[in-house]
């Protein structure tokens, strides 16, 4: 088995020690939490840090409540933790259908959720989730807080906008009436990385879409959201014929590239089926006629 | 670094680097044997143990961040001599062929069965879906489980 | 006889006892004192010319004991070593690499983390050269030349082989009524075992005796290759396989690294160990499979097979180490004429070079019987398709009939038994066929596409007779000796080596079974050269039919010795005696009888016996197998497939399996069902596939997908018995089977889902994309992706 390079080790006592470490020991040092995105980066040696900086004791990250009209999710909440989280799934199932296929269950026991999104991997499944429920990220650094919207959140594959010294700390939801969500994916196997993937998220107002959010994962999309597909749902109302619409403008405005998953074209396929697919969940659950 | 953990019900000081993944630490520097390594990319579950009462895979948690907590191996399955239902089960229901794989599957059997008396074969499938099997096709260690969860009903 | 077969059955396995204990002993697990680590730096290109190695940097690591480079090797003569098929293959590169993940240098080192950091102070200047990855290509005139290193090599051929009546086979064909072509390929898979490969060698400079525990399927012939290779005198070698975590094939050639951490232990003088990680299993160790081919076959417009045709292309990687019997360059691929009687058949192969990893026979191919299997049920169910009859029904109608056995078939394999139609209808009973007919049929007025799949499958297995067999010229004929100590225990040493298949208690069983005593009683020596007789080791599902049958013929010996001990112990004649279950006793006079314990006790004492008779009770023999023994089987599998995502589920797989006379259930089961979950995936989702430039992109389990708990159904199994006629307890061996006979099942099922949509035939492995683009029209090519 492979094994990491020499690295140096810090534990933190608090987000804010946490923070002074990243910012003592430099760009060249990490986060360590469930490290299931990190270690085998770091076993590979595709990833070299420097200095890790385990933040597993920090408990104050490990939640998830509502606060405000928001469902609030630590950052370093376990995926198993999420799954299993009736507060969660009973707002937005999403959350369920997505962590239902993520990984598998022993890694999902102790990889974070915060991990996952700083991971940034262009197939990560939450990634397209929070995508669709247009999440809010909180990131802690050395001058406090700031909000960034998940939208905004990824910049490039395994990029985001957290600089060296700061923590991804919550995830923010905020929560409405009258809405369904649904996550749909394919995958080679059990546990495999998105071929592709659809999250989706609706309200309804009366006979037609309030508001909408789509999230695609391993296709491309921009931000990880197929917005202009919103935009077309958005007052349109709820019909097969709307959805299948909305499927073709997502695939249209996505850009896959051809891997040993699939080539291009079954990827951008995949990318109208499942967003229609997602739309249909979702409706059934906004209209309490869950499939 | 020194680290300390409890292993099995025992207590262990060492010195060691900060990379050391916990699979090794078990392995060469404890002499625990039995769980084992198969894979370079967290896939294959050959070295899944308990940390902290919940079952991890020990290649991807390196041995800094066992450090004062609790890890339970397939030595630590059987209590004071007496085989666990599950390991039982497993040969009862020839639940294993080359070996390999069996501690990993036991100790996520035993988790599932503590904190899911009643499950059923598919909710089994699901709790082991990470963790590979070369050679019995998965039925008898579904039967191995089942096994172990029927003669924890009879109180035997 | 009372108690007939009771030795035989659902016995608990003796080995469970340290394994649930974690106390299983595997290579990885031996430490030694003093014991280094080694590591391997491996080429990241696929062809390229070697212009320097520089190890000072890695050398000057405080860690490191040695660094060894192919020029260190051939100092020993070591930088190249022959192959399995007789060709030569390198230990480390010398002048250049001829596949990615190729051995270039080996680092020892005092612990593992170490030797891994010191790989990367390794520095390594190529010149990369253009490289054959489509073995289609291979042949083009102006393909690059791999094997410049063989003296008239002029092009990347390495054989042509044929078998069968071409002229015959040609004119059944032209006479035909109906004649179905198609180009099917099986994809390069690799078998994968959850323990890699790897070895511990210790070579005691003082007496000269080397030690190498290693994860091998044949230490014996291990021994050998040792004792050829690297000079060394073979009573000075000693292999020890411990357990083994899963062999598959995989563990049978000698690896470059073995061969590392031998030359380390000599050159540092302490033990060496060497254990590969996963990409290095996945990327240099023998592959499977990887056939491309071309088959025909030709039939009555009533549904007649005639006979059957095929061409095939066999992409060997850059050196020919495929693992077969010599004779056979391509194995056992002429039993393509599968479980029908046909008038004639014809195949011809040819082997190339291409820049990939060498390897072929492995994965429990039988030899590549997997390969024809899959050709010949595949051409079956193109039949089915094209003279729209039910392909249950076309197997029923062909199949071969009890009373032609033994059956030799047209390419000169003598079947030795069988009861196929048997076999066939009671998997049809289990699956209730018909009922899933009609389920398909009203599912389609729905539009949801369930599949129904049939495979029927003869293989050839226990290589087997030695005038035929051979491996590096060693013939395929094993021994095993048994010795009863006074006290009534048993030890059985045989050559063959288990890696989870049970022979620790099945093996007890076959001596119990001749001699009336308890399995408990038997202990079984195994994996030791030093404790056990010469054979060819366990592969190919050999194990029952050969060492089994030594086993038998040995405890047969025995008995037969004991006998004359139990005249002698009764003054009786040892004509006048009669087996009785685990005594001997006088025919007519029952009170006077010896069991196996007390024969054995007198054996050893001064008991007068007959000239000729020195005392003990000991025996030993050498197994020439007569002929391969064939097992054989029906199967169904049950699919549901998504034509809007292309996904497969497998829903239901049935399997009525043969092997002949059975010594345990239990395990008999456990083959089957490990089997079947191979055909999961090899149809589903497993392909070592490449880039154009060689790139492996199978490196890894996250792209190497295996199947899981998940994905695989709860098998339901049937079996019928027909025993093997010429194997001394009837029995045909099952390692294999499954793994034959599952993947055309499964794939003969996906596609029978997707007849509506037109679609004829799609390569494995059905990932969902490859399901998808069938159904546009568009099918894809798995196994060379075009990024």
């Amino acid at each position: 088995m492979q094994v990491p390079a020499y690295v140096e080790y810090e534990k933190a006592t608090s987000v804010e020690h946490a923070i002074a470490l990243l910012a003592r020991f430099g760009p060249e040092s990490r986060i360590l939490a469930g490290g299931h995105s990190l270690i085998p980066m770091m076993k590979l040696r595709l990833a070299q840090p420097e200095t890790l900086v385990d933040i597993n004791a920090l408990t104050e990250l490990c939640h998830i409540d509502v606060v405000g009209g928001e469902l609030r999710i630590g950052a370093l909440t376990r995926h198993a933790q999420l799954l299993d989280s009736a507060l969660a799934g009973g707002h937005f199932a999403i959350l369920h259908d997505a962590e239902q296929v993520i990984a598998d269950p022993i890694v999902r026991n102790w990889g974070t959720v915060g991990g996952s999104l700083c991971q940034a991997d262009p197939s990560e499944d939450l990634s397209a989730a929070f995508a669709a429920l247009k999440a809010t990220m909180v990131i802690q650094g050395p001058t406090g807080k700031r909000l960034v919207a998940a939208r905004e959140f990824f910049t490039g594959p395994y990029e985001t906008v957290v600089a060296p010294a700061e923590v991804l700390t919550e995830i923010r939801i905020p929560i409405r009436s009258g809405g369904g969500s649904a996550y749909v994916k394919v995958g080679r196997r059990v546990g495999d990385w998105p071929v592709g993937a659809a999250g989706v998220a609706l309200w309804l107002a009366g006979d037609s879409i309030a508001d909408a959010g789509i999230g695609l994962s391993a296709v491309g999309a921009r931000h990880f959201a197929a917005a202009e597909a919103e935009e077309m749902l958005r007052g349109a109302p709820p019909t097969e014929e709307t959805f299948a619409r909305a499927g073709h403008i997502a695939a249209e405005h996505c850009r896959p590239t051809s891997d040993q998953r699939g080539p291009e074209e079954y990827k951008r396929h995949l990318a109208c089926e499942l967003t229609v697919r997602a739309l249909r969940r979702a409706l059934s659950r906004a209209t309490g006629r869950d499939v | 670094m020194q680290i300390t953990m409890n292993v099995n019900g025992a207590d262990y000081a060492r010195e060691v680097e900060p990379r050391l993944l916990l699979i090794h630490f078990l392995r060469d520097h404890l002499g625990l044997t039995g769980s084992h390594w198969g894979c370079d990319t967290s896939n294959c579950g050959a070295c899944v143990v308990w940390l902290d009462e919940t079952p991890v895979k020990s290649c991807t948690v390196l041995a800094a961040m066992a450090d004062g907590r609790r890890v339970r191996t397939v030595e630590g399955l059987a209590r004071g001599g007496v085989l666990d239902p599950v390991q039982q089960g497993f040969v009862e229901c020839h639940g294993l062929q080359c070996g390999f794989c069996t501690p990993g599957m036991m100790l996520t059997a035993r988790w599932l069965l503590d904190h899911h008396p009643d499950p059923s074969p598919e909710q089994i499938r699901e709790a082991l879906s990470g963790q590979v099997c070369r050679c019995t096709g998965y039925e008898n260690i579904v039967r191995s489980v089942l096994w172990a969860k029927h003669a924890e009903d009879a109180g035997a | 006889m009372s108690g007939e077969n009771s030795a035989y059955g659902p016995v608990k396995r003796k080995e469970d006892a340290r394994f649930i204990r974690g106390k299983g002993q595997f290579v990885d697990d031996i430490r030694l004192p003093g014991m280094l680590h080694g590591a391997i730096l491996r080429s990241p290109l696929a062809h390229a010319r070697i212009v320097s190695v520089d190890t000072e940097a890695a050398q000057a690591h405080p860690k490191v004991r040695a660094v060894l480079t192919g020029q260190t090797l051939e100092d020993f003569k070591l930088a190249w070593m022959p192959t399995l098929s007789r060709d030569v293959q390198a230990v480390l590169a010398t002048d250049k690499v001829r596949f990615q993940g190729q051995e270039v240098a080996f680092v020892v080192a005092e612990d593992r983390y170490s030797a891994r950091d010191a790989l990367e102070l390794i520095h390594v200047e190529y010149e990369p050269l253009p490289v054959v990855i489509d073995a289609r290509q291979a042949l083009d005139p102006g393909a690059p030349l791999i094997r410049d290193d063989r003296a008239g090599q002029q092009d990347n051929h390495i054989f042509d082989w044929s078998a069968g009546d071409q002229a015959a086979t040609d004119a059944v064909f032209a006479a035909a009524d109906v004649v179905v072509a198609q180009d099917m390929l099986y994809p390069r898979s690799h078998p994968a075992p959850l323990e890699t490969c790897g070895a511990v060698a210790d070579m005691d400079t003082l007496s000269g005796k080397l030690t190498v525990w290693s994860t091998t399927q044949a230490p014996h012939a291990h021994r050998t290759m040792y004792a050829l290779v690297a000079g060394l005198p073979e009573h000075k070698i000693r292999i020890i396989s411990p357990d083994i975590g899963g062999g598959f094939g995989n563990k049978v050639p000698v690896y470059p690294g073995y061969l590392c951490a031998i030359v380390g232990s000599m050159v540092t003088g302490q033990p060496v160990k060497w254990v590969e990680d996963r990409s290095e299993n996945l990327m240099s160790t023998t592959f499977a499979r990887d056939y491309h081919m071309h088959g025909e076959i030709a039939a009555t417009a009533d549904g007649r097979i005639l006979g059957v045709r095929a061409r095939v292309l066999a992409d060997h990687g850059a050196f020919n180490g495929s693992a077969q019997p010599t004779k056979f360059p391509a194995g056992f691929f002429h039993i393509f004429t599968g479980s029908y009687d046909l008038q004639a058949a014809y195949c011809e192969v040819t082997g190339v070079y291409t820049n990939k990893a060498p390897g072929g026979v492995a994965y429990a191919c039988s030899f590549r019987i997997t390969e024809a299997v899959y050709l010949v049920e595949r051409l079956v169910d193109l039949l089915a398709c094209e003279l729209d009859l039910d392909p249950a029904e076309l197997r029923m109608k062909n199949l071969l009939r009890p009373e032609q056995f033994p059956y030799t078939c047209p390419t000169g394999w003598e079947y030795d038994s069988g009861d196929y139609p048997r076999a066939l209808q009671v998997a049809l009973d289990i699956a209730g066929y018909a009922d899933l007919r009609r389920e398909q049929a009203e599912k389609r007025e729905r539009g949801e596409y369930m599949g129904i799949g049939l495979s029927f499958f003869t293989e050839g297995v226990g290589a087997g007779p030695r005038k035929h067999m051979d491996i590096l010229g060693l013939g395929m004929a094993d021994g095993a000796d048994l010795r009863v100590f006074p006290t009534g225990k048993a030890v059985l040493a045989i050559s063959c080596q288990t890696q989870g298949q049970g022979h620790e208690t099945t093996f007890a069983q076959i001596v119990a079974q001749e001699l009336g005593m308890s399995p408990d009683d038997i202990e079984v020596v195994h994996g030791d050269t030093d404790r056990t007789p010469f054979g060819l080791g366990t592969y190919g599902s050999r194990s029952t039919p050969v060492s089994g049958a030594a086993a038998a013929v040995v405890a047969r010996k025995v008995r037969e010795r004991a006998r004359i001990v139990a005249a002698a112990m009764l003054e009786a004649s040892p004509d006048d005696l009669e087996w009785a279950g685990g005594s001997w006793r006088v025919r007519g006079d029952p009170d006077q009888s010896r069991t196996i314990a007390e024969i054995a006790m007198a054996a050893h004492s001064a008991l007068d016996l007959p000239d000729g008779v020195d005392g003990h009770l000991d025996a030993e023999t050498v197994y020439n197998p007569p002929n391969l023994t064939y097992p054989f089987g029906a199967y169904i599998c049950v699919t549901d497939v998504d034509p809007g995502t292309g996904q497969v589920q497998v829903r239901r797989f049935i399997a009525v399996d043969d092997c002949g006379v059975q010594i345990n259930p239990m395990i008999v089961e456990g083959q089957v069902h490990g089997g079947l979950a191979d055909g999961v995936g090899m149809a589903l989702m497993q392909v070592i596939a490449f880039d154009t430039a060689g790139n492996c992109l199978g490196g890894s389990f996250m792209d190497y997908l295996l199947p899981t708990s998940v994905e695989c159904p709860s098998w339901e199994l049937g079996a019928t018995v027909t025993p093997s006629p010429h194997h001394p307890i009837g029995a045909k061996g099952i390692g294999e089977a499954a793994t034959v006979g599952s993947p055309p099942a499964v794939v003969n099922s996906v596609l029978d889902a997707l007849r509506p949509f037109g679609v004829r035939h799609a390569d494995m492995p059905l990932t969902p994309s490859t399901v998808w683009c069938a159904i546009q029209g568009r099918p894809v090519r798995a196994d060379l992706a075009v990024l």
